[in-house]
């Protein structure tokens, strides 16, 4: 009885702290080129692949944990944790829903991602991955009528191998930085989803992380194209059980815009962030790139970052076609004892590209908040354009927040506007909300949501819902 | 370079009397900076702009070593005309000239500390190189309540018979409890390839106020350093203008610490540079303690492939509440070539505080072109008039009307 007390206790705070008792296989521990061959073999993947793997684990061997970000963490063992976890019975891949082992499904419900029945109301497409591999993912026959394909990378590399040969590994290389080339040696699973000419897709895809295990690492990988002339809007979302150590989630996000084309990439990212004290919480260190490869082409990047101990990524854009356009739209909040060290880089190579950024950062509690971001307009990026706005809102004393932009132009009819404000919410807005009849907290929560607002707009309807309650929830108890 | 550095340094000490232990400080820095280098792009602070490099493609071999035993001639004719000033001339590097002739004598008080090591709290490399090979460095001291009644001008002249030469050097200035001082640094070099690196250390009392002008305007292939440390105390007002003009190289560091209650800081620059050069400001304003102010406002007029670079950083700590901090930077690039880059930087410790900072980069703009040519202007005296009007901005923050009135007529600035 004590110990179901605690655990709700425990879950108020956290309502996906919840672990599934399931039976795992895992990869040896370690980190090694038998750890490589081994996933890459479990994963029934052809050579290119498995060469593509080892490539980047040689080029990693090379590298140095880069350590010239804010929020410091102790040094993390790569020997001691496990690259692939992943349910026993999805050893043999179940056909289809009704086969899949019911806990997995239950876990999914809990966390409000219904796979099976009331699909169909929420009009999203849903890849769920949980640990290591992807479980299920529905509305796959609806999509595949229109030539869209979405489904697990593991499936992709075998069934549309000159895709994913085509477009892996072209906008993060395998000798990018260190964590991108770790994930690049040991990707595990991930969605992969190609949008066909001209076609618009029809629903939100979206992709459900989930860290079960313990003691390993996550190091999932998306990949999305979107052919010339079509247009789809991508979620992510992700939670993980609550635990004393910290674990490590390293992603890589590759997109590919060609001509006309358009991604817009969504999410809300709710890790463990680890319990009152700092201790545990997910270390999400994510390579998100982007690449505007053809003329007229779009991204846009709208993250809501809750959760994690300590977040660090810069979902980036680089606008190498003429006329593209890149936009980076960010809520982060820590509170506690978090971290996030995030931002975005726009990269202009083309002419006439334009970008904007609009950053909010909350930070409460004794946490830290550092945006960093870079705006590169490059010789050639002729007629470019570039908006950057990164407002940061403290609560307390105890917390800080840091903006360290990197502003480049190198060309002279190119225009770039920055700016930042730092500041508290001021008594006289307490002041007028509780005159009103609000309590302190319900008026905190109004002035943020409020403050996050323009980020917020930028997520789809069913998303900006759960996102505004999560701002709510990120920031409890921290006023006053 | 070592070996280079090792027999500079063996020359220089044989012309001063230290003491052992001295010579053993001075060692100690030596060494640290023949660890260290020049500073390059791998560090945070010189990413944009590898001093490394630069020494190495615009001079070479640099020698460590000058001969101060002969003095130069005090050239008269070089002194600003029409505005009565005391002086303090170094020429080649060697301080030919203090004179506070307008000043009352025993309210100032020039201490020779030439002979004591004082530290200087900054860990750059060249920090230490200034203290390994300072030969002469003076503090200079206004006593309490006493306002100088004409500004000081320190002339930095350099002349043809230096070359691919480091020249280090350093000043203290103590300024006590309701005193001023106007500080004009002048700098005239005839000189080509030269390595200046100029450190200067204030103190600022209660009450006391600094005005610090940094004017680099005449064309030269120097390459310099400048880092001013300014420690101020309660009600403390720190003025620092910088127009960064004419050397091939220069970075102007302004670290501000406001450790009194009600202190400010005021750092404006203009950079108007053309041809390769390649000039940055670095300013830090450390907001220590509660109700302190700081306002930066940095404008650049790029021309040819010039490249100027503006890394600000605003911190706050956690009891500095109340802290007001603004911070703005402007450039406009009229070649293709040129370059502007920032890192405007806010950290921050503390809630109660309103920071903020604008960047913006970009070209002239046609369409004021077009409305001035309308009126009747040609293309290039409409492009004047807003180079002209866009500058004039910093150069109004001066807050002292004669120093204003030389920099305006020093640029061509009419009104």
């Amino acid at each position: 009885m004590d110990n179901r007390q605690k655990e709700i206790d425990n879950l108020k705070d956290y309502k996906y702290g919840f672990t599934t008792d399931i039976e795992n296989t895992r990869s040896p521990k370690g980190l090694n080129e038998d750890v490589i061959r081994f996933i890459s073999k479990i994963k029934k993947e052809p050579q290119w692949m498995l060469d593509f793997r080892l490539k980047a684990y040689e080029r990693f061997k090379q590298l140095k944990e880069p350590d010239w970000q804010k929020p410091k963490y102790p040094k993390i063992d790569y020997q001691d944790l496990y690259y692939y976890s992943a349910p026993k019975s999805m050893k043999d891949k179940p056909k289809n829903l009704d086969d899949l082992d019911p806990k997995l499904l239950e876990t999914y419900k809990k966390l409000g991602i219904p796979l099976q029945e009331q699909k169909r109301l929420n009009g999203i497409a849903v890849d769920a991955v949980f640990d290591s591999v992807s479980v299920a993912t529905t509305f796959r026959e609806e999509l595949t009528k229109q030539g869209i394909i979405f489904c697990p990378i593991s499936e992709a590399i075998q069934n549309y191998p000159e895709l994913v040969k085509k477009y892996l590994g072209s906008v993060i290389p395998v000798t990018d930085h260190f964590f991108a080339t770790l994930n690049s040696a040991v990707f595990t699973d991930g969605s992969f989803a190609y949008i066909p000419e001209g076609v618009r897709c029809p629903m939100e895809l979206s992709t459900y992380f989930r860290i079960n295990a313990s003691n390993t690492g996550q190091f999932e990988r998306t990949l999305i194209v979107a052919d010339k002339g079509s247009y789809v809007s991508y979620l992510e979302g992700c939670t993980a059980p609550m635990r004393d150590e910290n674990q490590l989630h390293a992603a890589n996000v590759e997109l590919v815009a060609l001509d006309d084309a358009e991604i817009k990439y969504s999410t809300v990212q709710n890790w463990y962030p680890g319990d009152k004290n700092g201790k545990g919480g997910i270390y999400n260190f994510v390579t998100k790139r982007g690449l505007c490869k053809g003329k007229n082409s779009k991204i846009s990047w709208t993250q809501v970052e809750t959760g994690s101990a300590i977040t660090w990524k810069y979902p980036s854009c680089i606008l190498k076609g003429d006329n593209s356009v890149g936009e980076f739209y960010s809520i982060a909040i820590t509170n506690n004892h978090q971290k996030a060290d995030t931002g975005t880089k726009m990269i202009h190579l083309g002419k006439n590209t334009k970008s904007k950024i609009i950053s909010k950062g909350i930070s409460a509690g004794f946490s830290d908040m550092t945006y960093r971001g870079l705006v590169d307009i490059s010789s050639k990026a002729t007629n470019s354009n570039n908006y950057t706005q990164c407002d940061s809102l403290l609560m307390g004393n105890k917390c800080g927040a840091h903006t360290v932009p990197y502003i480049k132009n190198k060309n002279s009819e190119s225009n770039i506007a920055h700016e930042a404000t730092t500041s508290k919410i001021s008594e006289e807005q307490l002041h007028y909300c509780q005159q009103r009849g609000l309590s302190a907290e319900e008026a905190v929560g109004l002035i943020v949501n409020g403050f996050c607002k323009e980020v917020l707009q930028q997520l789809p309807m069913e998303f900006a819902v759960e996102a505004q309650k999560l701002v709510g929830i990120s920031l409890e108890g921290s006023v006053g | 370079m070592k070996e280079q550095l090792q027999k500079d340094f063996d020359n220089t000490i044989k012309n001063l009397t230290l003491s052992q232990r001295d010579i053993e400080i001075k060692k100690f820095y030596l060494d640290n900076f023949i660890n260290k280098g020049f500073p390059n792009r791998k560090e945070e602070d010189w990413k944009f702009s590898d001093l490394n490099q630069i020494i190495k493609k615009n001079i070479g071999e640099l020698s460590f070593y000058s001969d101060y035993t002969s003095t130069n001639k005090v050239d008269t004719s070089a002194f600003v005309d029409g505005l009565e000033h005391n002086k303090i001339v170094f020429i080649n590097g060697r301080i030919e000239k203090i004179d506070f002739d307008y000043e009352k004598k025993d309210q100032i008080e020039i201490i020779d500390q030439s002979e004591t090591i004082n530290k200087f709290n900054n860990n750059s490399s060249l920090s230490d190189l200034n203290s390994a090979f300072t030969n002469k460095s003076f503090k200079i001291v206004v006593k309490k309540g006493y306002q100088l009644t004409k500004p000081l001008i320190i002339y930095h002249t350099t002349n043809t018979k230096i070359w691919s030469k480091n020249i280090n050097l350093r000043l203290n200035f103590e300024l006590y409890e309701n005193s001023s001082l106007r500080l004009i640094d002048l700098f005239r070099d005839t000189s080509e390839k030269n390595f200046l690196n100029i450190f200067y250390n204030f103190d600022l009392k209660e009450n006391s106020i600094l005005k610090n002008y940094k004017v680099d305007k005449f064309e030269n292939k120097n390459i310099k350093y400048s880092f001013n440390n300014i420690e101020q105390d309660k009600n403390s007002i720190s003025e620092t203008f910088i127009l960064s003009s004419g050397s091939n190289f220069c970075k102007n560091e302004i670290n501000c610490n406001l450790n009194g209650e009600y202190s400010s800081a005021f750092v404006n620059g203009i950079f108007s540079i053309n041809n390769n050069k390649h000039h940055e400001i670095r300013t830090i304003v450390n907001h220590l303690t509660e109700n302190t102010k700081s306002y930066q406002l940095i404008k650049s007029v790029l021309e040819d492939s010039s490249r100027a670079v503006y890394q600000g950083k605003i911190f706050v700590n956690s009891q500095a509440q109340k802290t007001d901090g603004y911070q703005l930077s402007k450039a406009i690039l009229l070649n293709k070539d040129s370059e502007f880059n920032a890192k405007p930087e806010l950290e921050i410790y503390a809630d109660d505080v309103k920071c903020s900072h604008g960047s913006a980069s970009g070209s002239l703009n046609e369409d004021s072109i077009f409305y001035l040519m309308s009126r009747g202007l040609n293309y290039q005296q409409s492009r004047e008039l807003l180079i002209n009007g866009f500058l004039l901005d910093v150069v109004e923050k001066i807050t002292d009307p004669e120093v204003k009135n030389l920099v305006k007529n020093m640029i061509g600035i009419k009104e």
